[in-house]
């Protein structure tokens, strides 16, 4: 019996039995499919403002979620009472979206092979507290020595044990146990009238052991603090379009935003993404082939098996510049007859699972990075971003770039103003010329909204050159 | 169904004794102070697309957070386990916490003369959210969507129609003898239809009404059809040149600047020197035309509450006065830190230390209608909506990508999309030329129609 088997068995005192019950209840109005999702998450969260430990909390959530599938139309109900009486309650409610006699789930769960990919042996969650307390002090230290303009720092280590145990009338049974854990930082620099701010972080599915061997609380907050400074002598970006050069890892964020969310299966199962029809067509220069791989090991946007059981895939979506595939859950995967991808995801037992990216990024090409530099006349070089966003429909997307530099003459010259990059996803990738060798993945901080549900995902690029895009600054 | 909805959140337990004996808990495991929130709920939703129902959503839930204080310490757990085991563990999990927190002199719970509620009912409440049957619910959704599709045949698909309610109930309770409750209803309608161009280009776009009541929820078809004027709008809609003209913010749009600023004069923001509003009180920070209002009492507002998150009454501030800033919008914190006094602008979650939340913020209407400050504008962009998080507290620095329509000569002529806008909030507060007299409720932050000069835009 796995560790968290033995949780929702003993803990909650479930039964195999019970769970053959629910499923039947779930079914009783009839219905395609339906399954259970039941889920015990605890967080601890720490946070470092002034060097002083301000705030620190923990957190137990625990519920299950019924949804019950007939044709394109879901029920859901779902209790944080984990007592036989609500689940069957909730089950018979997400029930009545079918309209039918009643149907039998399958008899036998089985267990499917799964990934092993958080090489973990005590969570984070389990570990010390003090020991975490000490990480985030170090980091706000670091950040503080790092230059004495740094007047202010805020720091926090963040990290969740999710177990989650999913049954379906299929005969779906999986488990899983996710550990996540995240150390960030902000700053905030002043020098005259000046001020500029810097932010940094990173983890993964990871030990505290990570934080100390892999990525340090020094790595972080002196990044964190170099581009406060940096940014208290930057000059107003430029308008309009031109070239702009991305540099590597967190950048990939574009993919997430111009063709990532326009390749859930949702959207186009429904004909409403821009990229709806465009199979085995030219989106993207041939120098472009994008995956979206949920199986990189310790990964943040990695899962052994995806929030409807399935084990996670490597997907490719583009492959020199053609458009492959969609990522689907269950429903879109049915509905359209094509696999299911493994990539039905939800924030928690509360929501309903839909199609989510994992690890999004583009494969390393053949470009010396500093060739891509060298070749720019006048445009912008963004290395790191804060947030993006995108118009599924009409496939406009921004994303906002929170370092960036000049490049003049095929040198990289002064800091720019935040700008906001904007374009068109079908369209933005036939425009890269270049792709560089040095394909990294971002640190591991982020995390992807759809439909008021967050889930957390990775990305990654390598340097790449786009011969056009639009430049949002006020600068002539 | 409403009854199910209802016997979802079965025999509805005394939140406040809940609150309170966890209180009385944790002082005896050893707390200086206490705080406790207690909250359930209940939700449905439902979204039809093309006429067929697509999802349908019902479940209720409560939950439970506790803050101590040990001196100075202060920790939080959160739970929602009310088994006498599962609050034991919240609050010994809390006391072991706060041991490894630092002595903060400025942490605590607010004077206790600070403490207390206003009076009256502020109309937060109504049943009726949940008084249509289960088909009528599903209807409210069809008829919205439907209303969209039928505008026009260009309007070929749809992100779907849908109607959602919910309610909640709040207790907050602290070891100063605080004990307050409220409930609040919310149901809305919502419709998303999808254009298709002729080249094939698609645009989308969406329309609500929420209210606290059903029968202040505009129609099914009000919505719909706003929805499809919205959507159509933008069909054909290209990118222009950059250039510098005026830009008129639609109400929706010219909120999204307001809720920066309430940011920008959060206390937190202030003194972590996170904000361009540093150092700035009693300045001019904004043209003479500014005033804008923080105001939590407001009889059925969507950011309206009789306390705090921390159980201060909540009021009326007002933040700017014909652009001068007179005041921070600060919780008790906040409020210690910078040797003011709390606005009554608490936000508690279930767990964490309180942040600051607002209540009903707007800028105060001026006297033009919407079509008479586009009337006014030569050559300028009418702003439908922004996108993207380009925003810089710090530095006031704003670029965000943005789509509307084109003004030529005081009328709104082509759709505009795949453009930035972008300026500095500092000088956008002191740039607004014009402020129309359309100043609407539809959530908790609010703006009339905006003309903002001196920005750029950034296309082609």
């Amino acid at each position: 019996m796995t560790q968290n088997q033995s949780l929702f068995f003993q803990k909650f005192g479930l039964t195999p039995n019970d769970l053959q019950s629910y499923l039947g209840e779930a079914l009783s109005a009839g219905g395609d499919y339906a399954d259970l999702y039941f889920e015990y998450l605890t967080s601890t969260s720490i946070s470092v403002d002034e060097s002083m430990v301000k705030s620190a909390s923990q957190g137990i959530s625990a519920g299950c979620g019924v949804r019950v599938l007939a044709g394109e139309r879901t029920g859901f109900a779902y209790t944080d009472d984990l007592s036989p009486n609500k689940i069957m309650r909730a089950a018979r409610t997400a029930a009545l979206i079918a309209r039918g006699p009643a149907k039998d789930p399958v008899q036998n769960l089985k267990q499917a092979k799964a990934h092993q990919l958080y090489q973990v042996a005590t969570p984070a969650a389990d570990a010390d507290i003090a020991a975490k307390v000490d990480l985030v002090m170090r980091a706000d230290k670091a950040a503080r020595a790092y230059d004495p303009r740094i007047v202010q720092v805020r720091a926090g280590f963040n990290d969740e044990l999710r177990q989650i145990l999913v049954i379906g009338s299929d005969g779906t049974y999986a488990t899983d146990v996710q550990p996540l854990a995240r150390l960030s930082l902000n700053c905030i620099a002043k020098s005259g009238q000046n001020s500029a701010r810097g932010a940094a972080g990173g983890g993964g599915r990871v030990a505290l052991d990570f934080f100390h061997t892999d990525k340090t609380p020094e790595y972080f907050a002196q990044d964190a603090a170099r581009q406060a400074i940096i940014q208290l002598d930057a000059r107003d970006a430029p308008a309009g379009e031109m070239e702009v050069v991305l540099g590597p890892g967190w950048p990939g964020i574009l993919l997430h935003e111009a063709i990532g969310h326009g390749l859930e299966a949702d959207f186009n199962r429904k004909g409403t993404s821009a990229f709806s029809g465009l199979i085995g067509k030219r989106v993207a220069s041939e120098k472009c082939t994008v995956v979206d791989n949920g199986t990189l090991p310790s990964r943040r946007g990695s899962i052994n098996v995806d929030d409807e059981g399935s084990p996670t895939q490597n997907t490719v979506l583009i492959e020199k510049g053609i458009l492959k595939g969609y990522l689907s859950d269950k429903l879109s995967a049915k509905l359209m007859g094509m696999p299911d991808t493994g990539n039905g995801r939800r924030e928690s037992y509360e929501h309903i699972p839909m199609p989510r990216m994992t690890n999004t990024y583009m494969l390393a090409g053949e470009d010396a990075p500093e060739d891509i530099i060298r070749s720019v006349n006048r445009g912008v070089y963004a290395v790191n971003f804060g947030g993006g966003q995108v118009d599924i429909t009409s496939g406009k997307f921004v994303f906002s770039a929170s370092e960036a530099y000049m490049i003049e003459n095929g040198k990289i010259t002064a800091p720019l103003k935040n700008c906001t990059l904007i374009g068109n996803g079908p369209d933005a990738l036939t425009r890269v010329s270049m792709v560089g060798s040095d394909l990294q993945l971002d640190e591991g901080v982020g995390t992807c909204g759809k439909d008021g549900q967050s889930v957390p995902v990775g990305v990654g690029i390598p340097t790449i050159k786009l011969d056009k895009m639009t430049v949002g600054g006020t600068a002539s | 169904m409403s009854a199910r909805s209802e016997a979802l959140l079965e025999s509805p337990t005394d939140l406040r004794e809940i609150a309170v004996d966890v209180i009385d808990r944790a002082r005896r495991a050893g707390a200086t102070m206490a705080e406790a929130v207690v909250r359930d709920g209940t939700e449905f939703s439902t979204v039809v697309r093309r006429g067929e129902v697509e999802t349908l959503k019902e479940a209720g839930s409560r939950a439970l957070g506790l803050r101590v204080f040990l001196g100075h310490q202060a920790a939080s757990t959160y739970s929602s386990d009310f088994t006498p085991e599962g609050i034991e563990m919240l609050v010994s999990g809390a006391m072991e916490l706060a041991k490894i927190t630092s002595p903060d002199p400025t942490s605590g719970l607010p004077d206790k003369s600070e403490l207390g509620q206003i009076s009256g009912d502020l109309q937060l409440y109504y049943d009726d959210v949940y008084s249509l049957a289960a088909e009528e619910r599903i209807e409210y959704a069809r008829r919205a969507e439907k209303a969209a599709l039928d505008s026009d045949p260009r309007l070929t698909n749809s992100d779907g129609g849908s109607f959602d309610a919910g309610t909640g109930r709040k207790v907050l309770a602290n070891s100063l003898g605080f004990v307050g409750e409220y409930r609040r209803s919310l149901c809305s309608v919502y419709a998303a239809p999808i254009a298709r161009a002729e080249d094939g280009a698609m645009q989308r776009d969406y329309w609500y009404s929420s209210a606290r009541t059903l029968s202040k929820l505009d129609s099914p078809e009000n919505v719909g059809r706003e929805a499809a004027r919205r959507t159509l709008r933008r069909v054909g809609a290209r990118k222009i040149a950059s250039t510098r003209v005026p830009v008129v913010l639609e109400p929706t749009v010219a909120a999204s600047i307001i809720d920066n600023i309430f940011d920008a004069a959060t206390g937190d923001a202030v003194y972590r020197q996170a904000t361009f509003l540093v150092d700035q009180l009693g300045q001019k920070v904004a043209g003479e035309n500014i005033t804008l209002i923080d105001d939590g009492t407001m009889v059925g507002g969507f950011g309206s509450s009789p306390f705090d998150g921390e159980g201060v009454p909540t009021r009326r501030t007002v933040v700017i006065e014909k652009g001068v800033l007179k005041s921070y919008l600060l919780n008790t914190y906040t409020a210690r830190k910078l040797g003011l006094k709390t606005t009554g602008n608490a936000a508690r979650g279930l767990a964490g230390t309180p942040a600051t939340g607002s209540g009903n913020f707007f800028l105060e209407p001026g006297t033009r209608t919407q079509q008479q400050i586009i009337a006014g504008v030569k050559q300028g962009l009418y702003v439908t909506e922004f996108l993207g998080f380009g925003v810089n507290l710090v530095t006031g620095d704003f670029s965000r990508g943005a789509s509307g329509l084109w003004i030529e000569n005081g009328e709104l002529t082509y759709p505009v999309e795949e453009i930035t806008i972008a300026g500095n909030l500092k000088d956008m507060l002191n740039n607004i030329a014009e402020i129309g007299s359309d100043l609407v409720f539809r959530s908790s932050m609010a703006c009339p129609t905006l003309r903002i000069d001196g920005m750029t835009i950034a296309g082609a």
